[in-house]
């Protein structure tokens, strides 16, 4: 008849009316984030880097900058670099993550957050001091062993689970606490230990402990300052 | 010195009106406590219509965004009810343009003319017992009359404007505010034939049954008429954002688009109340006495939200759509509607010339079969102009070929 199709019209914007709005309202609230989700704030982890610059090689952009001079530490490994400027110029950036990707030691993750909001291009940097101090939430993105990161401080032997399907997701990078650079590589992987000479699980051991995640290098930096 | 109003004027029924007059009569001159006691009462109608237009906004924006499963305005204020205030404090800080080449006079003269038909609309409207500013006795006419002014004010704004697209806008508000009319007045007749009177006040006493029951068709035909009338979805062609920018009010800015847009907000408040007292039963309810203003609101706030709801459900009608449902659907239903009450009116009625409860329940039984069949047979008769005819598919003959469809 007509007129029916206009009163169920009316009940279905009705039915409408009494469910949860779907609004995350979000200051106060987040949705919840894909770990794998490429953010702004970039985890850069100075113990693992090298100083290799060949994140900022792949970067399609050349947005990375990067300066660095010999430590004289880690001779035996082949001397590690000492980093002096690691600039990510994030105005440009695209995030497509080949820099993560081209990392060979873990060093460079794609962050988890999406506030780099700033009134200034100039601002729009983001320094090796930002990157130094800046809370790591590093996202799984290209970093698969991240994703069965169950926490504790025994992860360097743990195995990977991305197999197992659900626990994928367990991983929390925004809510999660923040991860030491012990905590994200890939060492327990058999063809990591063999290829990526200078970060072998041996060795790290080797270096004494700071206690504090103080990059093993840094007590020397300032005597071989250059330019 | 004491003032006394003469118990024929039009004033006498508001008693706060006669307080006013006669505290102020004790000390002054009875004309000075006239103005007064006017100006007291215009205040309070003033800010009536004002604030219910500053609710109405946060309201339908608080409902709808439920229709839409979204919160709303929310950031401002307990549930955002601030956010009135906040829209009001960002028009009135914009600047006030006015094209080139518009008819300065007429233009600033539109928000104006569109906000002081509602005001006036409002004094015949009874909130409580006995609290219509005037009880005329010709109520329901002076609402007509006056709420016409709103088309003459929308084609003043098009046409001063100096705007193709408000011109557009106003040319289609006329053309909707007059065909709705003419349904509008004739559901009214209904209702003032059954309550035989033309008053606000004897109408809401007249109704032991709520008119909407005894009179369903009519409110039907009364709620879509008014639903046009507002300009609101579906029939707001008139500022339809999508095809004419926002139709009249293109042009405004700055205050006078804060007034216009109060306008049209306070117009759905006024409307509401209106169709409350004269299809909801007004102020009646338990103890009216002392909570008739508590069931006005309710019964207010009940015809706003379905208002909110009729704008939440249907898409935009077109212009020929909207014509052809006026003149073809809703004006024979109004005609069988006021045919069908004159007729009850005329057997039912005692030798007195009052209806009873039962004559009306009586009423609303027969009325109520009236309109399903009425809608039924009247809808299938438009069916064509209003819906979308899908294309039967043709059966084309292609020599050499086997037969193929064709939509
Ligand atoms: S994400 Fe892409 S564009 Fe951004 S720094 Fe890395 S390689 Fe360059
Ligand atoms: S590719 Fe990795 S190790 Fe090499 S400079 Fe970049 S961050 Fe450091």
């Amino acid at each position: 008849m007509y007129g029916l199709a206009m009163v169920k019209g009316l009940m279905v914007t009705l039915k409408n009316l009494t469910r949860k709005p779907f609004t995350i309202q979000y200051p106060e609230e987040r949705a919840k984030q894909h770990p794998r989700f490429r953010g702004e704030e970039f985890v850069w982890y100075e113990e693992r880097c090298t100083g290799c610059a060949s994140c900022a090689k792949y970067c399609p952009l050349g947005i990375i900058k990067i300066e660095t001079s010999p430590s004289g530490s880690m001779i035996p490994q082949g001397e590690k670099y000492r980093l002096e400027v690691f600039d990510i110029e994030l105005q440009r950036c695209m995030f497509c993550g080949l820099c993560v990707e081209a990392c060979p030691y873990d060093a460079l993750f794609m962050g988890s957050g999406f506030e780099q909001g700033q009134y200034s291009r100039k601002n729009m940097v983001i320094t090796i001091d930002q990157l130094r101090n800046a809370e790591k939430h590093p996202s799984t993105w290209f970093r698969p062993q991240l994703e069965g990161y169950e926490g504790g401080t025994d992860s360097f032997r743990r195995t990977p689970t991305i197999a197992q399907g659900e626990s994928r997701f367990s991983y929390d990078p925004r809510g999660g606490p923040p991860l030491g650079w012990r905590e994200v590589g890939r060492e327990s992987w058999r063809w990591h230990q063999s290829e990526k000479a200078g970060m072998r699980l041996e060795q790290d051991e080797a270096v004494p402990d700071t206690g504090s995640d103080e990059p093993p290098q840094s007590g020397r930096g300032s005597d071989a300052a250059a330019d | 010195m004491s003032c006394q109003l003469a118990s024929d004027s039009i004033l006498y029924a508001n008693g706060i009106y006669r307080l006013v007059y006669e505290i102020v009569g004790v000390v002054l001159p009875c004309w000075v406590a006239y103005a007064i006691a006017g100006l007291v009462f215009a205040f309070i109608l003033v800010n009536a219509v004002l604030l219910g237009a500053a609710v109405i906004t946060w309201g339908e924006r608080r409902v709808l965004g439920r229709f839409q499963n979204r919160v709303g305005p929310n950031r401002w204020g307990p549930f955002g009810l601030f956010q009135p205030v906040a829209d009001l404090v960002k028009l009135l800080t914009k600047e006030d343009l006015r094209p080139e080449g518009s008819d300065r006079v007429v233009f600033s003269l539109v928000p104006v003319l569109m906000v002081a038909p509602l005001i006036l609309m409002t004094a015949v409207v009874p909130f409580a017992r006995n609290t219509a500013l005037a009880s005329l006795n010709v109520g329901v006419l002076f609402i007509l009359a006056v709420s016409s002014i709103t088309s003459v004010a929308i084609f003043m704004a098009g046409w001063s404007s100096n705007n193709r697209y408000a011109m557009f806008g106003a040319a289609r508000a006329v053309a909707v505010l007059i065909s709705y009319e003419i349904p509008v007045v004739l559901s009214l007749l209904g209702v003032v034939m059954v309550a035989a009177s033309m008053s606000l006040g004897t109408i809401v006493e007249a109704q032991a049954l709520p008119f909407f029951l005894v009179q369903p068709l009519a409110f039907l035909v009364f709620m879509a008429g008014m639903s046009a009338e507002l300009n609101r979805s579906p029939f707001d062609v008139a500022e339809a954002e999508s095809e004419i920018i926002a139709g009249y009010h293109t042009e405004y800015s700055g205050v006078r688009f804060a007034l216009i847009q109060a306008a049209e907000f306070g117009g759905v408040g006024v409307v509401a109340a209106i169709a409350a007292t004269l299809f909801l039963g007004g102020w009646s309810g338990p103890w009216s006495e002392y909570l008739g203003w508590l069931w006005f609101l309710i019964k207010t706030g009940i015809i706003v939200f379905l208002f909110i709801w009729f704008r939440a459900t249907y898409p935009r009608l077109r212009i020929d759509q909207i014509m052809a449902f006026s003149w073809k659907f809703l004006l024979p239903l109004a005609m069988v509607n006021l045919v069908v009450v004159t007729l009850e009116v005329f057997l039912l009625r005692g030798d007195d010339g009052v209806l009873t409860h039962t004559d009306l329940a009586i009423m609303a039984a027969i009325n109520l079969a009236v309109t399903v069949i009425a809608i039924a047979v009247f809808g299938n008769l438009i069916k064509d102009r209003v819906t979308f005819r899908t294309r039967q598919p043709q059966q084309v003959v292609v020599p050499g070929v086997s037969t193929i469809e064709v939509s």
